[in-house]
C-alpha cells in the first residue's frame, strides 16, 4: 500500500503526516492525531458521528480518504472550545448542549456539535425545521432529539 | 458561564450531569477510544452463512499463510460454552452452526484490514439442514432442532426448558379458574399479535480489547452495561479464576441492552489466549451489530380477554411464544418475565398464561429496553381497546376500572406494592384534551386528505432479575473533602454517575459539587454491581451508596462528638460541616476526614481516613411453582406508567406524523427531575421508532436491511412537535428517598398507542409491527 505525504491543518495546528491511499480522514484523525472525539459509528456515512469540518463545510469523514483533506482546515470537536491559559470556554452551542441536558450517553454528541455549527455559521438564525433538517444525518438514539434542537436555537438566539 | 454552582440538599433538584463538559468537549473516552500502543492486534470474526448447518471441517491454513496474520482460533480449541441462565453457546460454533452468523473462527492479525481479509481465507465445510425461522413453527414436536443436546446444558432453578423440544423456557401462570370464567363474561375479544426482531442500533458498537498475559492475568476492556457479570460469565466458560479476569468499562455509548451480556466479548477473550501478551481489539462492523451480536425477540401472542357488563375484566387466556434465536443471553428471563407479567397493568381475577421461548435459526434474541413488556404491551394494550369498544366503553375509562391499584393481588398472587396508575392516566389524557373529544369537540386533521386520531396505552414493569442481586459502594474522602464514590454501576447516558453524585451528597451532607464518581467501572478496583439493567441502578445503587455515605457520615460524627465530648446525636453534617445542634459549634470536613483531629494540647489524635462503604440487596424475592406461576413475591416492584398519543395520518401516502406524545409515570421520587423527562423523551421517540421498524430475513435466513439505510430509525425530522412528561411520585418502600427506575418503562408501551390512535383516525387495526407507511396506505385501499 503506498503511502503519502500530506499537510492537513487541524484545529489550528499544521499536521505533517504519511497516510496509506486508503486511509480515511475518520481513520487519520483517530489514529494518526488521537483525536477521538470523533466517532466510528457505522463507517458508511450513515450515522453522523464521525461528522468534521472540512474547509467549514460538514462532512462524514469515514466517507472521505485522508489523502483528500491535503491542504485543507479540518475541524473537530476538540477544536470548538477555546484553551487559554488553564481556563476552558466552551462554544456557545457547547454550553448551550450543557444547559439542556442534550447530552446523555454523548457518542452522537460531538457529530452532532459540528453539524450544528456548520449551521449556524451558514445560517445564524435557522428556523426549528432547518435546524432538524441539519441535523437529519446525525443519528441519536438517547435523547430524542428535541434537546438538541432546543440547544441549537438557543446558541443561534445568542449570537 | 463562570459562576461556580454550590448546591446543598441536591435529591429533588435538577442539578447539572456530571458528564455533559465531558462529553461535548470531545474528552469523554470510549472503549474505542482507548489506546494501546503500536503492538495492538486486530481480530476478526468469521462467521457463517448458513441458517442451520453441521460444521464438517474447519482449515484455517490458507489465512494463516497470510502475511500478518498472528493466529486464527476454532471451536476446537478452546471446548466451552457460555450462558447467563442457560449454558447453550459454544465459543465458536464447532459442531453445528444455528444463525447467520453464527461465528465459527475467530482470525488475530496485525491490522484490522488484514484479519479481514484473512477471515475470508478460512476454509470451512457446511451441511446444511433443515431450519425454522417462526417460533409457533419452531415450538412444534417435529420442527427442526437446535440443540438435541438441551437436557445436557446448565441451566438456573427458575428455567425450564423441554428437552427433546426447541423450547428453552415454559412459563406457567394459573390464577382462579379460567373455565368458569368465560361463560361469566358479557364480552369476548380474541386476537393474534406478531412482533418482527428489532435492533437496539446503540450509536455505539460493540468493542472488546482482551490481553491474556502469559502469567495468567486476564484483562479486557469493552463498552459493557456489566462488568461484573461478563466477569463471571467469562470466568466460567474459560476457567479463569475471578481474581485472575479485570474487566474495565468506560462510558457506553447507549446499552439498551444490547450491552448487559455477553455477546462477542468472549470471543476477544478466547482470542487473546492464542496471543499472550499482546492485546487484540475486536469491534464489530454496524452489519455485524444488526446481527451478529443480539436482537430484542420477536413475538407471537395469542390473547383472549373477557369482561362483564359493567366492563370488570374477569379472565384473561394468553399463550406467548418469543422467537428466541439460535441461542440464550437473557432470553429464558425475558420469557420468564413476560410470563409473570403476562396480564399487563391489569386486575384480573382469572388467568391462563403460557410463555415460551423457542429457539429459532436466527440472531440472538436478548435483552432491549423493556425487556419483554413492550413485545407483549403491543397486544394486550390493542385488545384492552377491543373489549372496551365492545361495550362501547371509554377506552380510558376502561383502564381506570380495571388497572392495578395498591394492594391488588396481581396474577402470582402477591400484593401490589404502592403505586398510582389512575393519577398517570388522568395525567396523560388531560394533556391531550381527552375529555374534550367527546360529541363535537374531536379535534380536526390540519387537512382534508388526513385523519386524525388519539389513543391511549399503560403499562407496567418490574426488575426481572434473579432474587439476589446486589449492590455495593464506598465513600472516601480527599483532604480537602471532596468526596470520591466508588460503583460498579455503569453510565450509559441515562445519568447514572450524577444520580450516584446527588444520594452521596445528600447523605453525607455536603454539596453535589465536591462528589466525584470513580470511573472507568474497574471489577479490580470498583465494588460489585450486579447489572446496569432492569431500571435498578438509582433503587439499588441508589441505596447502597446511601448507605456508605451514612455509614461514613456516622463516622465522622462519632469522631466529632469525642472531640467536642458531645452526644453524636446532637451532631449533623450540614453543606460540608460538621455542626452540633446543642452547643452551636462547627468543623470543617476538610482535612479531619483524612488526617482526623488532635486532642487538646496535641496529646493524641482521633479519627483518620474516612471510608464508607454500603451494600443493598433485596431479601424476600420467592421462588414461584413452576405449575402455576404463584409465590409470595414474584418480584421487587413495579413501575406503572401510561402515555397518549396524538397523530394524524396522510391518507394519500399512508404517513402517520405523531403530533404529541405525552407521557406520565409513578417515578417514586423524582432524584433528578431533568433526567427523568430526559428518558421520558428519549423514551417516547425511542418507542415510536420501534413501532416502524424490523429486522428483515430471506428465505433462507441471511439478512436483508443490516445496515442504516434500510434499517431505518428515528431521525430529527420524525421526532413529534412536543413530548409532554409528568411524574407521580408514589413512595417506594424502600427506594432511595422513595426512588423507582423509569428507564425502560418510558418506550413500553408506545407502539400500541401508536396503533390505538391509528384505529382511532382510520378504524383500522393493525395486529403486526412494523408499521409502515405502506402497510398504513394498502389497508386503506
Amino acid at each position: 500500500m503506498a503511502t503519502h505525504s500530506i499537510t492537513v491543518t487541524v484545529n489550528g495546528s499544521q499536521e505533517h503526516l504519511n497516510v496509506p491511499s486508503n486511509m480515511t480522514l475518520l481513520q487519520m484523525l483517530r489514529e494518526k492525531l488521537a483525536l477521538t472525539g470523533t466517532k466510528n459509528g457505522c463507517e458508511a456515512g450513515e450515522c453522523g458521528a464521525c461528522t468534521v469540518l472540512v474547509d467549514g463545510d460538514p462532512v462524514n469523514s469515514c466517507m472521505m480518504l485522508a489523502v483528500e483533506a491535503d491542504g485543507c482546515e479540518v475541524t473537530t470537536v476538540e477544536g470548538l472550545a477555546h484553551y487559554h491559559e488553564g481556563e476552558v470556554r466552551l462554544s456557545p452551542l457547547q454550553q448551550a448542549f450543557v444547559e439542556h441536558n442534550a447530552v446523555q450517553c454523548g457518542f452522537c454528541t460531538p457529530g452532532m456539535l459540528i453539524s450544528a455549527h456548520a449551521l449556524l455559521q451558514r445560517n445564524a438564525h435557522p428556523t426549528e425545521e432547518e435546524i432538524r433538517e441539519a441535523l437529519v444525518g446525525n443519528l441519536c438514539r438517547c435523547t430524542g432529539y428535541l434537546r438538541i434542537v432546543r440547544a441549537v436555537q438557543e446558541a443561534a438566539a445568542d449570537t | 458561564m463562570t459562576e461556580e454552582l454550590h448546591t446543598t440538599d441536591p435529591v429533588g433538584k435538577s442539578v447539572p450531569r456530571m458528564d455533559a463538559i465531558e462529553k461535548v468537549s470531545g474528552a469523554a473516552i470510549f472503549a474505542d477510544d482507548m489506546q494501546f500502543g503500536p503492538g495492538l492486534y486486530h481480530g476478526r470474526l468469521v462467521r457463517s452463512p448458513h441458517a442451520h448447518a453441521l460444521v464438517k471441517s474447519v482449515d484455517p491454513g490458507p489465512a494463516l499463510e497470510m502475511p500478518g496474520v498472528r493466529a486464527v482460533v476454532t471451536g476446537r480449541d478452546i471446548c466451552a460454552r457460555i450462558g447467563l441462565y442457560l449454558i447453550d453457546r459454544p465459543i465458536f460454533a464447532s459442531d453445528r452452526v444455528r444463525y447467520v452468523g453464527d461465528p465459527v473462527a475467530g482470525v488475530i492479525a496485525t491490522s484490522e484490514e488484514t484479519a479481514a481479509e484473512a477471515a475470508q481465507l478460512v476454509h470451512i465445510e457446511y451441511e446444511e439442514l433443515p431450519a425454522v425461522f417462526d417460533p409457533v413453527e419452531a415450538a412444534r414436536q417435529d420442527a427442526p432442532l437446535l440443540h438435541p443436546d438441551l437436557a445436557e446444558y446448565q441451566v438456573a432453578n427458575f428455567i425450564f426448558p423441554e428437552p427433546g423440544t426447541n423450547v428453552s423456557e415454559h412459563f406457567k401462570l394459573r390464577k382462579g379458574d379460567i373455565e368458569t370464567a368465560w361463560p361469566q363474561c358479557a364480552a369476548i375479544v380474541e386476537g393474534t399479535f406478531r412482533l418482527p426482531q428489532i435492533q437496539h442500533v446503540t450509536i455505539e458498537p460493540h468493542v472488546a480489547v482482551a490481553l491474556w498475559e502469559q502469567s495468567g492475568e486476564v484483562t479486557l476492556w469493552t463498552s459493557s452495561q456489566s462488568p461484573f457479570a461478563q466477569r463471571d460469565l467469562i470466568a466460567q466458560s474459560l476457567s479463569i479464576s475471578h481474581g485472575n479476569l479485570r474487566v474495565v468499562s468506560p462510558y457506553v455509548g447507549g446499552g439498551f441492552g444490547g450491552k448487559a451480556g455477553v455477546s462477542m466479548e468472549v470471543y476477544a477473550v478466547a482470542m487473546a489466549r492464542a496471543v499472550k501478551g499482546h492485546a487484540i481489539k475486536l469491534r464489530m462492523t454496524r452489519e455485524e451489530e444488526f446481527v451478529g451480536t443480539t436482537v430484542r425477540q420477536s413475538l407471537v401472542a395469542h390473547t383472549k380477554i373477557g369482561c362483564d357488563a359493567e366492563g370488570n375484566l374477569l379472565a384473561m387466556e394468553t399463550e406467548y411464544y418469543f422467537g428466541g434465536g439460535a441461542y440464550n443471553d437473557y432470553g429464558v428471563n425475558i420469557a420468564r418475565a413476560a410470563g409473570y407479567s403476562c396480564t399487563g397493568p391489569y386486575d384480573i381475577p382469572n388467568v391462563k398464561g403460557d410463555s415460551y421461548c423457542v429457539y429459532t435459526n436466527q440472531p440472538i434474541g436478548s435483552a432491549m429496553r423493556g425487556f419483554g413488556m413492550p413485545e407483549i404491551h403491543w397486544g394486550i394494550e390493542q385488545i384492552m381497546d377491543q373489549l372496551a369498544d365492545k361495550i362501547a366503553m371509554d377506552p380510558t375509562e376502561f383502564r381506570r376500572r380495571n388497572c392495578v391499584r395498591t394492594g391488588d393481588t396481581i396474577l402470582t398472587g402477591m400484593n401490589m406494592p404502592a403505586i398510582d396508575l389512575v393519577a398517570c392516566i388522568d395525567k396523560v389524557t388531560q394533556a391531550i384534551h381527552w375529555d374534550e373529544r367527546r360529541g363535537q369537540a374531536r379535534p380536526r386533521p390540519s387537512a382534508p386528505h388526513k385523519k386524525r386520531g388519539q389513543g391511549i396505552a399503560i403499562m407496567w414493569k418490574a426488575p426481572a432479575m434473579p432474587p439476589n442481586p446486589g449492590s455495593s459502594a464506598v465513600v472516601r474522602f480527599n483532604e480537602d473533602a471532596t468526596v470520591n464514590v466508588e460503583i460498579g454501576a455503569q453510565e450509559l447516558g441515562q445519568g447514572a454517575f450524577t444520580v450516584a453524585a446527588q444520594v452521596a451528597a445528600q447523605a453525607l451532607g455536603v454539596p453535589y459539587e465536591w462528589v466525584r464518581v470513580s470511573a472507568p467501572v474497574d471489577t479490580r478496583y470498583s465494588p460489585y454491581e450486579w447489572q446496569t439493567v432492569a431500571s435498578r441502578i438509582t433503587w439499588s445503587m441508589g441505596n447502597a451508596v446511601k448507605a456508605a455515605a451514612e455509614d461514613a457520615r456516622g463516622q465522622i460524627l462519632g469522631i466529632v462528638a469525642a472531640h467536642w465530648g458531645e452526644d453524636p446525636d446532637e451532631l449533623d453534617i450540614k453543606d460540608g460541616r460538621v455542626i452540633s445542634y446543642q452547643s452551636e459549634r462547627e468543623q470543617p470536613l476538610k482535612n479531619m476526614v483524612v488526617y482526623g483531629l488532635p486532642n487538646e494540647d496535641f496529646e493524641g489524635w482521633k479519627g483518620g481516613p474516612i471510608v464508607g462503604r454500603g451494600k443493598f440487596m433485596p431479601t424476600y424475592v420467592t421462588n414461584l411453582d413452576p405449575k402455576t406461576g404463584q409465590g409470595t413475591r414474584a418480584v421487587v416492584h413495579y413501575t406503572v406508567g401510561a402515555q397518549a398519543v396524538d397523530l394524524e395520518v396522510d391518507t394519500e401516502t399512508g404517513e402517520v406524523e405523531i403530533l404529541k406524545i405525552a407521557s406520565a409515570y409513578d417515578v417514586g421520587k423524582a432524584i433528578n427531575p431533568d433526567l427523568i423527562m430526559t428518558q421520558i423523551e428519549g423514551g417516547a421517540v425511542h418507542g415510536m421508532s420501534s413501532a416502524f421498524e424490523a429486522l428483515r430475513f430471506d428465505d433462507k435466513g441471511r439478512p436483508i436491511n443490516a445496515n442504516l439505510v434500510d434499517y431505518r430509525i428515528a431521525t430529527s425530522v420524525d421526532v413529534p412537535q412536543e413530548i409532554h412528561g409528568d411524574f407521580v411520585e408514589t413512595p417506594l418502600e424502600d427506594g432511595p428517598w422513595g426512588a423507582r427506575g423509569v428507564g425502560e418503562h418510558v418506550m413500553v408501551q408506545t407502539a400500541p398507542a401508536i396503533a390505538n390512535a391509528i384505529h382511532d383516525a382510520l378504524g383500522i387495526r393493525f395486529n403486526d409491527l412494523p408499521l409502515s407507511a405502506e402497510k398504513i396506505f394498502m389497508a386503506l385501499e
